[in-house]
């Protein structure tokens, strides 16, 4: 079977991440209102979780070195199924200021990953500090949106999901290629 | 009433909201996602913002009621409060938390105590007018239903 790109070419699959209850449904009717499809997480732990990234890895290259009695260890299979859950994803908006793992952790560690570092990160704040907006879109992050997050803010996300997918397509030979070569067959 | 007249009666009442500070523009942001695959959009919202001001403003009261207050922990839950407002355009309730992060910053008890006096007063004022928009949205959405 291979890897399938089993992608519906009309819709994309925003993961949102806030530990708002009433946030979190906010952006979820406005992303779903912009027809996107949307999956809604409340905190940066559960987003690696959906990603299929456990909370240690930072690296996918390092994993193998990276195994302790705490990590779960990765086999090659899991390796493959990141790549696909991860393809489910175009698009990660998280809220900043989360207990545990803040918006800006979580935009650290998917750079970090070399399966989904590819994908668009915007981060959402109720508070506007120049230094840390500055900060996130310097570390990778597409957008910063103030909150309360408004449908225009929303309608600022397509453009990069369309850059995501043009680059989806162009690298999905090369992703199996790799995939291959690390897998160990 | 008939159905022109209690969605006429709906939108002054909201009108006298805006105009009294009570709510802000982001509440029609709320209004306008409602739509017919979501016609208790704005019920739902209301509801999942007072049970969530109502926990937090009852850990801000107990906060407050021990010797030593844990100040961060009192920023976190203002944090939470001050947000949710904004985002269900409670624009009162907002302001009188930006009172409470004030006096929490200067670690001022006593001032604390008194801004939440003024958040529970606001909370209630709105909670007492969102169950009077959401009665008679609940009266409109019956009447269209009776009448389909």
């Amino acid at each position: 079977m291979g890897m399938a790109i089993d992608r519906d070419d009309t819709q994309f699959h925003v993961l949102a991440v806030d530990d708002s209850l009433i946030d979190r449904k906010l952006i979820e009717r406005l992303l779903k209102t912009s027809s996107f499809q949307v999956t809604a997480v409340d905190s940066g732990s559960k987003a690696l979780e959906f990603l299929g990234l456990n909370n240690n890895d930072a690296d996918d290259d390092e994993e193998y070195e990276q195994r302790d009695s705490n990590t779960e260890s990765v086999s090659s299979d899991e390796d493959q199924d990141h790549q696909d859950l991860g393809l489910g994803v175009n698009l990660i908006i998280t809220d900043y200021c989360m207990p545990g793992m803040t918006g800006y952790d979580l935009l650290k560690k998917i750079k970090k990953s070399s399966s989904f570092k590819d994908i668009p990160v915007v981060i959402m704040s109720s508070e506007n500090i120049p230094s840390r907006i500055n900060r996130c879109l310097e570390d990778g992050a597409e957008e910063f949106f103030l909150k309360p997050v408004q449908l225009s803010d929303v309608n600022k996300l397509r453009p990069h999901l369309m850059k995501g997918r043009s680059k989806d397509i162009d690298s999905s030979h090369k992703t199996t290629s790799t995939r291959l070569i690390s897998s160990g067959d | 009433m008939d159905l022109a007249a209690l969605k006429t009666q709906l939108k002054n009442f909201v009108q006298s909201m805006f105009e009294e500070g009570v709510l802000d523009n982001q509440f029609s942001q709320i209004q306008a996602l409602q739509d017919s695959t979501n016609p208790n959009f704005v019920e739902e919202v209301i509801t999942l913002f007072c049970n969530d001001a109502e926990r937090i403003i009852n850990e801000i009261n107990r906060n407050l009621g021990y010797q030593n207050v844990d100040f961060s922990n009192l920023d976190s839950y203002v944090h939470q409060l001050k947000g949710s407002s904004s985002s269900i355009g409670a624009n009162r309730l907002k302001l009188a938390c930006a009172n409470l992060r004030q006096a929490s910053d200067e670690r001022n008890k006593e001032g604390c105590l008194q801004a939440l006096q003024l958040i529970t007063c606001e909370y209630c004022l709105l909670r007492r007018k969102f169950q009077a928009l959401l009665h008679l949205e609940r009266s409109i959405v019956e009447l269209e239903t009776n009448q389909k």
